[in-house]
């Protein structure tokens, strides 16, 4: 289970997270909701040990993430897609998995796996990351955090500016992950795309969580998120 | 003397001095490339690189030919640990912040320069070189109605210029197929693309850009021992060679490899041809000026990319 305890995090002298806590389990998809520079994307840099603790703590079952080094943390077994894809851009397609499946050590059969979930990516194996299209550009991201083996995979904004076909490939895939026993924290402006994944929905404004919802109350009474983000 | 074959005397002259810098530039704009940190204490790894060549040569004995291999592999490597060192202990800590990185590698070439001064000396001293025959070359002459050799008299190199060359070409291939099909040139090139996202895969990144900055310093290290038997080892002889390695990374594009030694055969050949038929000094204006233009004309350099 990953878990955050009261963390404070700030970028130079201005504080972003005040006290935030909130924790994914093994098989769940909770997704953080909140309105641009409610700090959802420092959450996913201060899980990934890229921004220090103030105060608080980032456990991972029994392990503390906010003590190792930026470099280990992913090696725990957390698979981060960022928000703008943040490819490898001038690597090939291969290059770029090479380096998922180095961060563990990951067995061939991983990659084969996970080409198997992205097909299209076989057929570009050998080319230029930058020369994909923006859905397989996404595709790619998440492949390669795949090649990890995730336990936890952290999602930012996976479908922003794509086309509904590969929104619905990506749901899809992380749908499957959950299945198969990872934890999935998920970063998305699109409410209704939220819905149809989210075990629970974790409300987070200045910083600071205000709630946590199950995403059954939310899909019963769609009032309730409406009041949750002020909107 | 005809004007043919001077223009091939000159331009193995240049041809010598262009594989030294193409070495040297290439371990500036390494590091540049991948850290983003400007190594203004460059030319002082590579007046090490040459002064040790004189210490390791002077101390190894079984003569000359030995002595000068010794330098060549032990050389590189000392110079190379001492800048992993010195991005340890202080680049690290000023976090690679592009302007006080500038500041500190300053400081870091008056502290090797004047270390260099209080032990070795003010002496220039040279190398022998472990080989050194003279070579006379031939020219082609067109008369009695057909092609004939001969060989006009002072037109000669020696075997130790041409191995220079060759030696430029080979480090200078492997540097490149370390880059494209080695597992930590992978490494060093996802660093260099994203460093944040390096890190959110496993990259240790601070251990990359050490020995990122070992291997340019080491680099400039090679070039010194390879220049050290024709130039003499001198405590101020980085001064110039850092010059000129900026004026060929700056044309060449920061952190381009191919532009690198596209821009140091350049500047090189230009360099010789020029000073032989008119004057150095007439060389080194012409390499500024072309500075000047690439930098109003073409500011990323001539095979450099628009900052990411």
């Amino acid at each position: 289970m990953l878990e955050l305890r009261n963390i404070d995090v700030a970028y130079g002298r201005a504080q972003i997270l005040r006290n935030l806590s909130f924790a994914v389990k093994p098989g769940e998809i909770v997704c953080l909701l909140g309105r641009n520079g409610a700090g959802k994307t420092t959450t996913m840099k201060a899980i990934m040990g890229q921004l220090p603790l103030l105060d608080g703590q980032i456990t991972l079952d029994d392990v503390v993430l906010n003590t190792l080094p930026a470099h280990e943390v992913p090696r725990q077994g957390i698979g981060y897609i960022p928000q703008g894809r943040r490819l490898f851009s001038e690597l090939t397609v291969a290059q770029n998995l090479e380096i998922g499946m180095l961060t563990r050590k990951s067995p061939p059969e991983v990659l084969e796996r996970v080409l198997t979930l992205f097909p299209r990516l076989r057929e570009r194996m050998h080319q230029r990351a930058e020369t994909l299209s923006g859905g397989e550009q996404q595709m790619l991201a998440t492949a390669r955090a795949l090649c990890l083996r995730p336990r936890v995979l952290l999602l930012d904004e996976p479908t922003e500016g794509l086309q509904p076909s590969m929104v619905e490939a990506i749901r899809q895939v992380v749908v499957q992950m959950r299945a198969e026993g990872v934890a999935v924290l998920l970063v998305e402006q699109k409410v209704d795309a939220v819905l149809s994944v989210a075990d629970r929905v974790v409300f987070i404004e200045n910083g600071a969580n205000l709630k946590t919802l199950d995403a059954e109350e939310l899909r019963a009474d769609p009032q309730v998120l409406r009041r949750a983000l002020g909107v | 003397m005809d004007f043919g074959p001077y223009l091939m005397l000159a331009t193995l002259e240049g041809a010598v001095l262009a594989a030294v810098l193409a070495l040297m530039a290439s371990g500036l704009s390494l590091v540049f490339g991948v850290m983003r940190v400007v190594n203004v204490a460059h030319g002082e790894f590579y007046m090490l690189g040459a002064v040790l060549a004189w210490w390791v040569t002077s101390m190894v004995g079984g003569g000359p030919a030995v002595a000068f291999v010794a330098a060549l592999i032990v050389v590189p490597v000392i110079v190379g640990a001492l800048a992993a060192a010195a991005d340890m202990t202080v680049l690290k800590r000023l976090e690679y912040d592009p302007e006080r990185t500038i500041v500190a590698t300053i400081g870091l070439l008056y502290i090797l320069q004047q270390v260099t001064l209080m032990t070795y000396g003010a002496d220039a001293r040279p190398v022998v070189p472990p080989f050194n025959t003279r070579l006379a070359l031939p020219w082609l002459e067109w008369s009695d109605g057909g092609l004939h050799m001969f060989w006009p008299w002072g037109l000669s190199t020696t075997t130790y210029k041409l191995f220079v060359i060759v030696a430029g070409i080979v480090i200078l291939s492997a540097v490149w197929a370390m880059m494209r099909h080695s597992r930590i040139g992978l490494l060093m090139r996802a660093t260099q693309l994203d460093s944040e996202m390096a890190q959110a895969f496993g990259i240790p990144v601070e251990r990359v850009y050490a020995l990122v900055f070992g291997i340019g310093a080491g680099l400039a290290a090679l070039a010194g021992v390879l220049i050290v038997p024709i130039q003499q080892a001198h405590y101020l002889m980085g001064g110039d060679a850092l010059l000129l390695s900026f004026i060929v990374v700056i044309i060449g594009g920061l952190g381009s490899l191919a532009g690198t030694i596209v821009a140091a055969l350049l500047i090189g050949l230009s360099d010789g041809i020029i000073s032989v038929f008119f004057s150095p000094t007439l060389a080194k204006i012409i390499a500024t000026l072309l500075v000047a233009f690439v930098l109003v004309f073409r500011p990323q350099g001539l095979f450099g990319t628009r900052d990411r």
